[in-house]
């Protein structure tokens, strides 16, 4: 696979969704952690990622499996959402009420897909805005703003954070072009 | 072998679905199972509905592969309901509705509908057959320790408004898929039983001896209503069903179908076109504003959107509403109108030329529909072919089922308007009995039966819902222009219980050997008294309804051709819960000389003449 440069919609998108996977699948999350160890810019070398599960990761196993549920996911929020279709399009030119028309067609089917094969629950059920004293740093937690000193750790929570609790895509059955998110449509008449 | 499960399947117009309990095992509650079914080409889920729709690939397509065959081409559920819209020839929906329909041969392969020159069309037998091999399929991947459902105790549920010919052939289809033990079971005292189970014993508390449920089953394609009572039984409280309602195809389809015509003539007039494709996603954004409007008071108006059909969604969808006074006007007044009581639904005579299709019912209003049957068995009011029993008394409980009446709008209307007929006649007014799951419902309670019969639940009894009468010409000279008037002879009673024999009926027929006989068929869920062998010169209105005619051929074996025999019919209620009308010889040339009459035979009343 030649790799060039993403435009940044691909890129919001991939950086969302491998977000949840590094949170979750620890075999991805290594996958990252060397990728991003042996691909990195030279000229300054970050601290390396928690080392989890890393030594049990035989590296050629790595990308295609990862792959292919990223474009199953992509496929299934196309078909019931028109995810692609709306992250494709240019919206310089339409109007916000243009935009969110389709907004209801992608959020609607968007999070149906979701619910039918993920569930995904907030990391803490405090309300936005309150005030939280944390016994000791964890990684559902981030910390942002003056991030010094030692637990407990006193603030004011902004955001809840998500967990998917459960995800069960659909089974991958038949050979099939994973690549194919969408078939173009031809009408007869 | 003795079956480690008892299966309950709810084999629907639009959904099917499956549950299971453990027979002798610790824990005998019902659990639903999830079907794995293709959701998408090459992706396969599980879902604890499986629409009942069913695709044929074409040779353009791939296989339709699923985990369990790689080479099929043709699947059943989610995928095929998809498919449905954009390649509507391919595709069978509502084959139950087709199967109970006696306008058509039932066995002969008529479906789909318009089927392009390439595809084979099935029957709607063997389309029913397809849905249930794919529960069957399902649970063998699901389960593979436990073996096949031809090895377990299986309870089909039908429409309580099936007649003994549909039932015969949800057996044929059931039998078809290896379902060796099966049992059939009415859709409403399924929903019954399922309310049972999940109250435990706590449900005796909720049902007195003397109190009369009224079933409420409105589901995708079809509307069902059953009476049963709760009765004093050897110092206990048992249940009996004691009648049910004509089959009526109104449903929770139509509603969506309905509205969808309200918003789209409402964008036809903006100069908005509409192609085939777009209103069939009108029809299914309308089901979801429909939901949001019902489930939320405080929403005026919901945005119903097409998206376009190309890859550009932004400029080509076309945004409409569906506003709360659309949806009360034609959805609450339109299937669920508050009306009195001594309305009736008015009957469109069908025209005489007819496209093959299913006979919808020409009105929608349900309430209409419910006030019919409850004045034949609730009200007792003679004009309108009331039942003849001097047991009609109105009912004191509500029990609703059907994914249509999740929304608190639709059953709030329904109590009400029951409850204004019965407070205008004197009586109490009914209560609800509090249900859930109203989609899973009727197939727990299937399954809850299969454990009943096995003795771990209060069984409610009923027999069969309707008596059954063949057409007997009358003697007499050839008139031009009259047809001979025709009576009825009883030959099964109401309430015939599974396992029991009806009396032999005294009247002799006559039938030539070799050659088919047809008799017209009549049955009366109305007419409870009549014994086997009483004869009707003349009924009501609406008190009799003509089913497909059956058919009996002696086989010439053992007799010559062209001789006539004079048989008896009998009537008996098989264990499975199917109708067998026998004739048997009056004088019989070997011992127990008998003959199994063909129900259900081809062409329906309408086209028999």
């Amino acid at each position: 696979m030649t790799v060039t440069s993403l435009p940044l919609l691909s890129r919001f998108w991939l950086s969302w969704l491998t977000s949840f996977r590094i949170l979750f699948d620890g075999r991805f999350a290594a996958n990252v952690a060397m990728l991003r160890d042996g691909d990195a810019p030279s000229e300054s070398k970050p601290p390396a990622p928690l080392p989890l599960e890393v030594r049990e990761v035989p590296r050629q196993d790595r990308a295609p499996a990862s792959a292919d549920g990223a474009l199953q996911l992509l496929a299934l929020l196309q078909r019931e959402g028109r995810f692609v279709d709306f992250v494709q399009q240019e919206l310089a030119s339409f109007g916000d009420a243009e935009i969110g028309a389709a907004a209801r067609v992608v959020h609607e089917g968007c999070r149906r897909a979701i619910r039918q094969h993920a569930r995904v629950v907030s990391v803490r059920n405090e309300a936005e805005g309150a005030s939280l004293t944390l016994e000791r740093a964890t990684e559902d937690v981030k910390l942002v703003g003056n991030v010094a000193g030692s637990a407990p750790f006193r603030g004011v929570l902004r955001h809840r954070g998500w967990r998917v609790e459960e995800l069960a895509l659909p089974t991958v059955v038949g050979a099939h072009d994973p690549t194919l998110v969408a078939p173009a449509e031809l009408e007869l008449s | 072998m003795s079956a480690k499960f008892v299966i309950g399947i709810d084999l629907g117009t639009t959904h099917s679905a499956l549950a299971l309990a453990e027979l002798g095992g610790t824990d005998e509650r019902v659990s639903v199972l999830e079907i794995e079914q293709l959701v998408a080409l090459g992706s396969v889920a599980k879902r604890p509905l499986l629409p009942s729709f069913l695709y044929f690939a074409h040779e353009s397509e791939p296989a339709l592969a699923l985990s369990w065959d790689a080479q099929r081409r043709f699947c059943v559920g989610e995928f095929a309901r998809a498919r449905g819209a954009e390649a509507p020839q391919r595709v069978i929906s509502s084959a139950k509705s087709w199967l109970s329909y006696g306008g058509i041969d039932r066995r002969a392969g008529n479906l789909p509908v318009g089927a392009p020159e390439d595809l084979e069309k099935i029957s709607p037998v063997e389309a029913s057959f397809r849905l249930l091999d794919h529960l069957n399929e399902a649970f063998r991947a699901a389960r593979p320790a436990d073996g096949d459902l031809s090895e377990q105790e299986v309870v089909l549920t039908v429409p309580a408004s099936f007649d003994a010919g549909a039932r015969d052939l949800t057996v044929e289809a059931a039998l078809a898929a290896g379902f060796e033990q099966v049992t059939l079971l009415e859709e409403p005292q399924a929903a019954l039983y399922a309310w049972i189970e999940q109250n435990g014993e706590a449900w005796r508390s909720h049902l007195r001896a003397g109190d009369r449920v009224l079933v409420i089953d409105i589901g995708g394609g079809t509307t069902d209503f059953s009476l049963i009572d709760a009765i004093e039984q050897d110092g206990s409280l048992g249940l009996s069903r004691v009648a049910v309602g004509d089959h009526i195809l109104l449903g929770g389809d139509n509603m969506d179908l309905a509205l969808a015509h309200v918003v789209g003539q409402e964008l036809t007039e903006q100069g908005k076109e509409l192609d085939r494709f777009q209103l069939g996603a009108l029809a299914h954004a309308c089901r979801g504003a429909k939901e949001k409007l019902l489930s939320d008071a405080s929403l005026e108006q919901v945005a119903v959107v097409l998206p376009s059909r190309g890859s550009q969604l932004l400029g080509g969808s076309i945004r409409g509403e569906l506003r709360r006074e659309q949806v009360e006007r034609y959805l609450l007044e339109g299937f669920f109108p508050a009306v009195s009581v001594n309305e009736r639904p008015k009957v469109r005579p069908r025209a005489g030329l007819t496209q093959a299709g299913l006979p919808y019912a020409s009105d929608a209003a349900i309430t209409k529909h419910l006030a019919a049957f409850l004045a034949r068995h609730a009200f007792a009011e003679p004009a309108s072919g009331a039942s003849d029993s001097t047991d009609a008394r109105p009912p004191t409980a509500i029990l609703f089922n059907g994914g249509v009446l999740k929304a608190d709008i639709l059953r709030t209307r329904v109590i009400e308007t029951l409850n204004g007929w019965l407070e205008q006649r004197g009586s109490a007014k009914a209560r609800v009995l509090p249900g859930e799951d109203l989609d899973l419902a009727v197939a727990r309670g299937a399954a809850y039966y299969g454990l009943v019969r096995h003795g771990r639940g209060l069984r409610i009894r009923g027999g069969t819902a309707r008596a059954y009468y063949v057409g007997i010409e009358s003697p007499m000279p050839a008139l031009p222009g009259l047809e001979p008037p025709v009576f009825a002879l009883c030959v099964a009673p109401f309430g015939m219980e599974e396992g029991s024999h009806a009396a032999l009926p005294p009247q002799e027929l006559f039938v030539v050997v070799g050659e088919p006989v047809t008799f017209r068929f009549f049955g009366s869920s109305t007419r409870r008294s009549d014994p086997a062998g009483s004869v009707l010169e003349r009924w009501r209105a609406g008190e009799l309804e003509e089913l497909p005619q059956i058919e009996l051929v002696l086989p010439p074996a053992g007799r010559a051709a062209g001789d006539v025999v004079a048989v008896h019919l009998q009537a008996s209620v098989t264990a499975i819960g199917t109708l067998k009308l026998e004739a048997i010889a009056q004088a019989p040339i070997v011992a127990d000389e008998r003959w199994q009459i063909e129900l259900s035979v081809r062409h329906g009343a309408n086209s028999s003449a």
